[in-house]
């Protein structure tokens, strides 16, 4: 079914392509939930914890502030958004659907407590080096480097040999660093935000908020409050990032919320890609997720930010399962600046995001590549934002969403062309895969245009993974699993394509893992 | 001359429990190895439901008789391992594959078959020759065989790759259902020479087809005429030519 074609100067609401008639019963039948024996990510670590007293005050802010030493500006920074967040309500537009929080029920800090500062690998606490070992996630140098072998190399060498640099985020706290030292050869900052507080409190400070101001939204300025620790990398001018950088996230102590906040700066003429992957213990309490990243991309630079996301999704009767409500913004500050944003999103309970880029150098590039999967009863609400202000601006989204079980998959998506912006062009394309017939696929653009010359395309799609397709491929000797995984890769290639090829090998298998079960 | 497909008083029914017809309704039919046989009959006589039915599309119920490839029952395979077993159905209408390249299908086709069989997988290098011999033979280029899988193809083009697949794979059992339609009369050619490339004392074939024009160029060993989910009359390829002269009517009305 193909929707929403036109283009138009007002708000277009055209949604729920709910499929209700069947065309395969027994996909039907048998269209289970995702069950849990599934998420082999599923295990809670056993180390001890500092951890903030419950619930949300001044004094846990002061708390939070105090644990990580932090400049008096930054603690009035957080009591201001904190102040700000009283007076906020939460926001309800989004197709989602989740019991009311209290906020007073979460803990707002967790620290290991052995403390946050290791000399060396060896001597952070086995446990956790454990845990990224179940994960499969590469901590210590040597798995970092990529088929590589020798660890010692020089940045020079570093820029020929392709490898990920791994800040890897346990709970609330940076425990590893690794490849700091090759980076800072290079120039590049990559440490986590509490420590470039300390370190580059100067470019902390003249950018923290810049994008993604405190009193943005409600999630954001809770964020902004209580954030716990995140990344800050700084590519100064002209430099091209001499390696792929790479953040871990992991949520791990009981009922903590997890308040990441991610500042990324590529100065004048640099480069740099960012891969962020996530995945999260199994348990029973819905756990909060208010994550914010801002990026800044100067005059001809590029940033390129790509997320695999596998947070627990909640058993196959949706109890459990992780929030996550985040704010991704990234400013092309400077002209001719580029700012790509590339996400497949498997996991969560409810997802609320739109990773967006404020198009404000004149010939700047915004770019979203989204793959969004729901199962078993997993909602997602989550597109993209295109603000054009500069003029010859261009922005391209492409977003795939697939459902099935007894899931609803929401693509929600502004194009915003300013009066300024001469000549702003956006292609959007949404297509829709629908596995089964009880789930749900929805497309909610938005398009403001205030341009005559604006060239502005969309293409949307609605599509079932048809029996005849199934037949098709199985007839050709390929086993049902196998062949929902061809169908699905198959829907999802331009934006897989996008991706650095260590992410996509491990996105493919991720899609095949997410949507098991789902037929047959 | 050893049996191949062996089909004995099969029925088979389509639809949901209340709304489920009789289409397949005592049909006996026997393939020995090495033979071509046609299968003709008027619109609706079950030619298609036959195809489906064994391959094993989900849909389709049988309720009594059987059938059997080299001795085995297919009857309660997935379709999967039906075509691991080396039973190949060429689609009246080929399906669309968005986003999966005609080559890399092909590839994860033989490799699962050959999985299935307890075998090698074969060598990018081997694959990409053997892709390129049945490609240029069936006039496909190099460019087409890399583009998603029957998107943007025209009728004939897709008969086409339904036969490249069909060499690529090796079946030792081909259904061919409708090949013929839609194609033009250079597009049949190169079809039927495909085709014909196949035959072999090893392999049986089912040639599925409502006009005789195919059989012109793919001789058939035998002709058999379905009517109402059974076999009403077989004999040599004469009886296809006159089916043609005289349609489906009036054999019918002679065997009836």
């Amino acid at each position: 079914m193909d929707c929403c074609g036109g283009i138009d100067e007002h708000e277009d609401d055209c949604t729920d392509v709910k499929v209700k008639d069947s065309i395969d019963q027994s996909t039907v039948d048998a269209a289970k939930a995702l069950e849990s024996e599934n998420y082999s990510a599923g295990f809670v670590t056993d180390i001890e914890m500092d951890m903030a007293p419950k619930g949300l005050s001044e004094d846990t802010i002061r708390f939070i502030s105090a644990k990580k030493e932090e400049p008096e500006w930054l603690l009035e920074w957080r009591l201001a958004a904190y102040k700000r967040w009283l007076t906020m309500e939460e926001p309800t537009w989004a197709m989602v659907n989740y019991p009311t929080i209290n906020y007073q029920d979460y803990y707002y800090y967790a620290a290991p407590k052995s403390g946050a500062k290791y000399e060396s690998i060896d001597d952070v606490p086995k446990e956790i080096l454990e845990t990224y070992e179940k994960l499969g996630i590469p901590l210590r140098e040597a798995e970092v480097l990529l088929g590589v072998e020798g660890a010692a190399e020089t940045a020079a060498t570093a820029r020929e040999t392709p490898r990920v640099a791994v800040d890897a985020v346990f709970d609330s706290v940076s425990v590893a660093t690794t490849f700091r030292k090759e980076l800072e050869k290079a120039g590049v900052i990559f440490m986590s935000i509490s420590e470039a507080v300390h370190e580059y409190p100067n470019l902390v400070k003249k950018y923290l908020g810049t994008v993604v101001p405190q009193s943005d939204n409600f999630f954001a300025t809770l964020n902004s409050a209580v954030f716990s620790d995140g990344t800050f990398v700084y590519v100064p001018k002209g430099v091209r990032c001499p390696m792929e950088l790479s953040t871990y996230f992991r949520m791990n102590a009981e009922n903590t919320g997890q308040f990441e906040r991610t500042l990324i700066i590529a100065d004048e003429g640099a480069y740099v890609s960012y891969l962020e992957g996530c995945t999260a213990p199994m348990r029973d309490e819905n756990q909060l997720h208010a994550a914010v990243v801002e990026l800044v991309a100067l005059e001809d630079a590029e940033i390129k930010y790509s997320t695999v996301q596998n947070w627990w999704p909640g058993d196959e009767n949706g109890k459990g399962g992780i929030y996550n409500f985040v704010t991704k913004r990234g400013d092309c500050r400077g002209d001719r600046s580029k700012i790509s944003w590339t996400q497949v999103e498997t996991g969560s309970a409810v997802t609320w995001k739109y990773p967006s880029c404020i198009l404000r150098g004149d010939d700047s590039v915004g770019e979203f590549y989204s793959i969004a999967v729901t199962n078993g009863r997993q909602q997602a609400d989550t597109g993209t934002k295109m603000i054009h202000l500069g003029k010859r601006t261009r922005s391209r989204i492409i977003s795939k969403g697939i459902s099935a079980g007894k899931s609803n998959n929401t693509y929600r998506g502004l194009v915003s062309i300013n009066r300024k912006a001469d000549n702003a062009r956006n292609f959007t394309q949404c297509d829709s895969l629908l596995i089964g017939d009880r789930c749900g696929a929805h497309t909610v653009p938005y398009v403001e245009n205030r341009r005559a010359d604006a060239q502005l395309e969309h293409e949307a799609t609605t599509t079932k993974l048809s029996d005849d397709q199934m037949f098709y491929v199985r007839q050709r000797g390929i086993g049902e699993e196998e062949a929902v995984a061809l169908l699905v890769n198959g829907f999802v290639r331009e934006v897989l394509q996008e991706l650095p090829m260590e992410f996509a090998v491990e996105a493919q298998s991720l899609l095949k893992v997410s949507l098991e079960g789902s037929v047959g | 001359m050893r049996t191949m497909l062996k089909i004995e008083n099969l029925t088979a029914t389509v639809g949901e429990d209340d709304d489920a017809k009789t289409i397949i309704n005592g049909l006996t039919l026997d393939v020995p190895k090495g033979e071509v046989h046609a299968i003709m009959g008027p619109n609706g006589a079950g030619k298609s439901t036959l195809s489906y039915v064994l391959t094993g599309r989900d849909g389709y119920e049988v309720t009594g008789g059987s059938a059997t490839l080299n001795g085995e029952d297919i009857l309660d395979m997935d379709p999967e391992e039906r075509a691991a077993k080396g039973l190949f159905l060429s689609f009246q209408y080929p399906v669309e594959i968005p986003g999966v390249p005609v080559m890399t299908f092909v590839r994860a086709a033989m490799n699962s078959q050959r999985k299935a069989r307890g075998e090698d997988e074969i060598s990018a290098p081997d694959f990409i020759k053997q892709s390129r011999e049945i490609g240029k033979a069936l006039k496909l280029d190099a460019e087409m065989l890399k583009r998603s899988l029957n998107v943007g193809f025209s009728g004939g083009e897709k008969k086409r790759l339904e036969i490249y697949q069909m060499m690529m794979l090796e079946p030792n059992f081909l259904i061919l259902d409708e090949t013929d339609s839609g194609l033009d009369i250079d597009a049949l050619k190169t079809v039927a020479d495909g085709v014909n490339a196949m035959r072999s004392p090893d392999r049986g074939m089912l040639v599925i087809t409502h006009y005789q024009r195919l059989l012109d160029h793919i001789q058939p060993d035998k002709v058999h005429v379905l009517s109402k989910g059974r076999i009403v009359a077989t004999g040599g390829p004469e009886l296809a030519h006159r089916l043609e002269k005289e349609g489906y009517e009036g054999i019918l009305g002679e065997v009836a």
